[in-house]
């Protein structure tokens, strides 16, 4: 059938207008064969470009549309809507880009419009070869995956099943609470994280919807959106964790004694077998295999006999559990950065050079000294303090370690523990080196103006250079840009405000999840300003620090719009499948497999079928089948098939040679 | 003035998930680089059969180019390995065939790489230009 193709070209205001010349390009565009309409407007995604385009349609009786435009990542759906309503098939639509390839990036405007011209034929030959596609609909498991169990996890599992939806937490460590377990008291507004974190952790542990999966990890992510399938291997904590009662009694017990404890960042010790915190959830005992003397050298036994409940279990071994899901939202969170390579901070070399985290559980009651400040060397309270922001944050490509990037929570909270330090105890100074202090945030100012003006923080813009111990004192050298001039002050105690990066955990899960990341290995969201929560993956949601720096409220923001999106495609009974999927011409398939062994889904089978020769005899055959639900339309299957029997909808080898001959002509 | 008025025809086969993402990110941030590049948007870079780069030559293309998403971050898992395995193929038939193997290259650009994507398209035109025009495998027959 000859196609009537409609060409509508858009002048996106003068984000396209003031490079491109749009009526020229609706003119050249509206000579080429096929085309009988071409039209420029100044905004095509608005109510009246839409039915301005509807109307031709009708008026016309188009086949076809190209809409020459923004990305297709953006308005590609919008049109094809569009298209439908006005009763054709939504995938005889073509975007031409010339927004972000063409008037965006070009400053000549006959080269604009040239280039425009070309991207808009190559839209007009492949939206030709369009065939109408019908989208095949997949059912949906509704049920939510939520890996990582920080503030994050727990907030978007807690909003999950408010809305009715079974979640599963998975978490590496023996308990949920994450970083924000560790924290003393949070900014701006200095309520202890513990008193407003452990009451969600308890609500999460008692939700009969929200199951834990604690001391666990995703092994292999499997399927798409609605019809995830991901393994959790639950390792072997040595504790049945449905008899655990939590009394502790083998954690006092046990008689090794002096492994570092990773809660208090190896500040202090703790027993092999051990309890993480007092509230930790699930309050489950978990052996570390490393130093139980039983499990080592099958000597001693002492928490087995002592057990009440009978839950120590040393012939333990690790589970893998096989669960389906519909969405899976990754809160992997964030770590400081090691300080290895910052040297000059004496990190390695003076046990009182500390990180902020550090400094965190100094302050902290539950803490390793119990919430006195005293210098980890000899306990002495430390009457200078040195506070060093942007330790390996915003550091320069060139420097060969840190981060570009700002990690957003370093100067509120290195004014929490500043003003912390000054009310607990007043006789200490307490000097901040910062580089800018950057308070974006709901009384964030305020909360820093206070530290500096009430309570007589001395802030000096400028960076620390060097830090050498010698004797009992830090010698901390510093510039003072503002005063002009260079500065040495003996400190007690030295806190580096360490840059945050993600988890070393979330590469390889963006790997399963087929997830994007950027250079930083931060998930990237599939888009920055419209889509912030979502990853470009269907199905695949972001929560927290895994996605960029936050603070507190930030990330309990972006946990509750995770949830939501994931309870917006939890609540659908099916999803509409995409039909740009890969087929067998079954006549000139001859069965060689080429295609099955390079399906990543293990979408195409064979089968036996029958076939009438022109010789008027039948003949069995094996051919390929494509399972249209499972297919995702990479289109590595066309490439390899050497009959060139398999050719896939929407991007067709005739399509995209018909655009190479456009762009080319 | 310019003394080199030539201006290459290059063809960028981009993967819906990184590359064209990133040429977008490219356009976001206003990146400039030539318009002698034109993208096909196609799904994965593994639906890239060698077959059509062999056709932009033969239509006139000066330089193509096939961009997908870092090897182990493909959409769909494996894509780019295949890409990378038959592009290899691809090199050493057209070095074969007397194209100059610099016309031809394979890039991993992610979405987050706009940066990266406008200086790959700045220094793949330089580079092409300076070759000049691919006259080894381009067709007359095909040109009007």
């Amino acid at each position: 059938m000859q196609q009537r193709i409609g060409v509508f070209v858009c002048h996106c205001g003068t984000n396209i207008a003031a490079t491109v010349d749009v009526s020229a390009v609706a003119a050249a565009l509206g000579r080429e064969p096929g085309v009988v309409f071409a039209r420029d407007y100044q905004y095509m995604c608005s109510q009246a470009g839409q039915d301005m385009i509807k109307d031709a349609i009708k008026e016309y009786k188009l086949t076809g549309i190209v809409v020459c435009s923004c990305s297709p990542r953006m308005h590609e759906a919008t049109f094809r809507k569009t298209a439908a309503a006005a009763g054709i098939n939504p995938y005889m639509v073509e975007i031409a880009n010339i927004r972000e390839q063409c008037s965006w990036i070009h400053k000549d405007k006959d080269e604009g419009t040239e280039k425009a011209i070309i991207l808009g034929r190559a839209a007009i030959a492949k939206v030709c070869l369009n065939v109408p596609l019908t989208a095949g609909e997949i059912p949906v498991t509704k049920r939510a995956l939520v890996i990582g169990g920080g503030i994050a996890g727990i907030q978007t599992a807690l909003d999950i099943a408010d809305a009715g939806f079974e979640v599963d937490i998975v978490e590496k460590k023996p308990t949920i609470g994450g970083k924000m377990a560790q924290l003393d008291k949070t900014f701006p507004t200095l309520d202890c994280a513990a008193c407003i974190l452990t009451p969600k952790m308890v609500d999460a542990g008692q939700n009969e919807k929200i199951h834990i999966y604690s001391y666990s990890e995703v092994v292999s992510v499997g399927g798409f959106v609605g019809n995830f399938t991901v393994q959790i291997k639950k390792k072997a904590r040595y504790v049945d964790e449905t008899k655990c009662t939590g009394c502790g009694l083998c954690t006092e017990k046990c008689p090794v004694k002096n492994v570092p404890n990773e809660f208090n960042l190896g500040m202090d010790t703790r027993h092999a077998v051990y309890i993480p915190f007092a509230q930790a959830v699930p309050k489950v005992a978990t052996i570390d295999p490393n130093y139980c003397l039983m499990l080592k050298n099958g000597k001693c036994g002492l928490c087995s006999k002592l057990c009440g409940a009978g839950a120590i279990n040393y012939k333990q071994e690790d589970e893998i559990i096989e669960n389906k899901y519909g969405a899976i939202v990754a809160a992997t969170g964030y770590n400081p950065i090691s300080m290895d390579k910052f040297d000059e901070f004496a990190y390695s070399q003076s046990k009182d050079v500390i990180t902020s985290l550090e400094f965190e559980r100094l302050m902290n009651a539950a803490g390793p000294t119990g919430g006195v400040l005293l210098r980890p060397s000899d306990n002495e309270h430390p009457k200078t303090i040195v506070f060093v922001q942007c330790v390996g944050s915003r550091c320069s490509a060139d420097a060969g370690k840190g981060k570009e990037y700002c990690s957003k929570i370093c100067c509120m909270y290195t004014a929490k523990h500043a003003m912390l330090t000054r009310e607990k105890y007043p006789d200490t100074d307490v000097y901040v080196f910062y580089i800018d202090v950057r308070t974006p945030g709901k009384n964030f100012d305020e909360f820093y103006r206070r530290a500096a003006e009430q309570y007589g923080v001395h802030y000096i813009k400028g960076m620390v250079g060097k830090v050498s111990p010698e004797g009992k004192k830090l010698k901390v050298r510093g510039s003072d840009l503002i005063a002009d001039k260079q500065l040495h002050i003996d400190a007690d105690l030295v806190v580096l405000a360490a840059a945050i990066e993600p988890d070393k955990t979330a590469r390889p899960l963006a790997t399963m999840l087929t997830a994007s990341m950027d250079t930083n290995d931060f998930f990237t969201e599939a888009h920055p300003k419209l889509r912030p929560v979502e990853s470009p993956t269907a199905g695949v949601f972001l929560s927290g620090c895994c996605q960029g720096p936050k603070d507190i409220p930030e990330t309990v923001a972006q946990a509750g719009a995770a949830a939501s999106k994931v309870i917006g495609l939890l609540c659908h009974d099916k999803l509409t499948a995409n039909p740009c999927v890969a087929h067998s011409d079954e006549w000139m398939c001859n069965g060689c497999s080429s295609c099955e062994n390079v399906c990543p889904y293990h979408a195409i089978t064979y089968v036996e079928k029958e076939f009438r020769m022109p010789d008027r005899t039948t003949k069995i055959r094996r051919v390929a089948s494509v399972n249209p639900a499972v297919c995702q339309g990479c289109g590595a299957c066309t490439v390899a098939c050497p009959s060139g029997a398999m050719d896939l909808f929407g991007f067709s080898g005739k399509q995209i040679s018909a655009e190479v001959d456009a762009i080319c002509r | 003035m310019q003394v080199n008025e030539y201006k290459p025809l290059i063809v960028a086969f981009c993967c819906n998930w990184c590359s064209y993402a990133g040429a977008d990110l490219a356009g976001n941030n206003r990146l400039n680089y030539p318009a002698d590049v034109k993208i096909i948007r196609v799904p994965c870079s593994c639906r890239v059969n060698p077959a059509f780069v062999l056709r932009a030559y033969q239509r006139g293309a000066d330089g193509v180019l096939i961009c997908g998403c870092h090897p182990g971050d493909c959409h769909y898992t494996t894509g780019n390995y295949y890409t990378r395995r038959r592009m290899a193929l691809l090199f050493s038939m057209l070095s074969y065939l007397g194209i100059e193997k610099e016309r031809t290259r394979v890039e991993w650009i992610s979405a987050a790489e706009g940066a990266k994507f406008a200086a790959t398209m700045n220094e793949f035109v330089k580079t092409v230009t300076d070759l000049g025009k691919n006259r080894r495998l381009e067709d007359l027959r095909c040109k009007k």
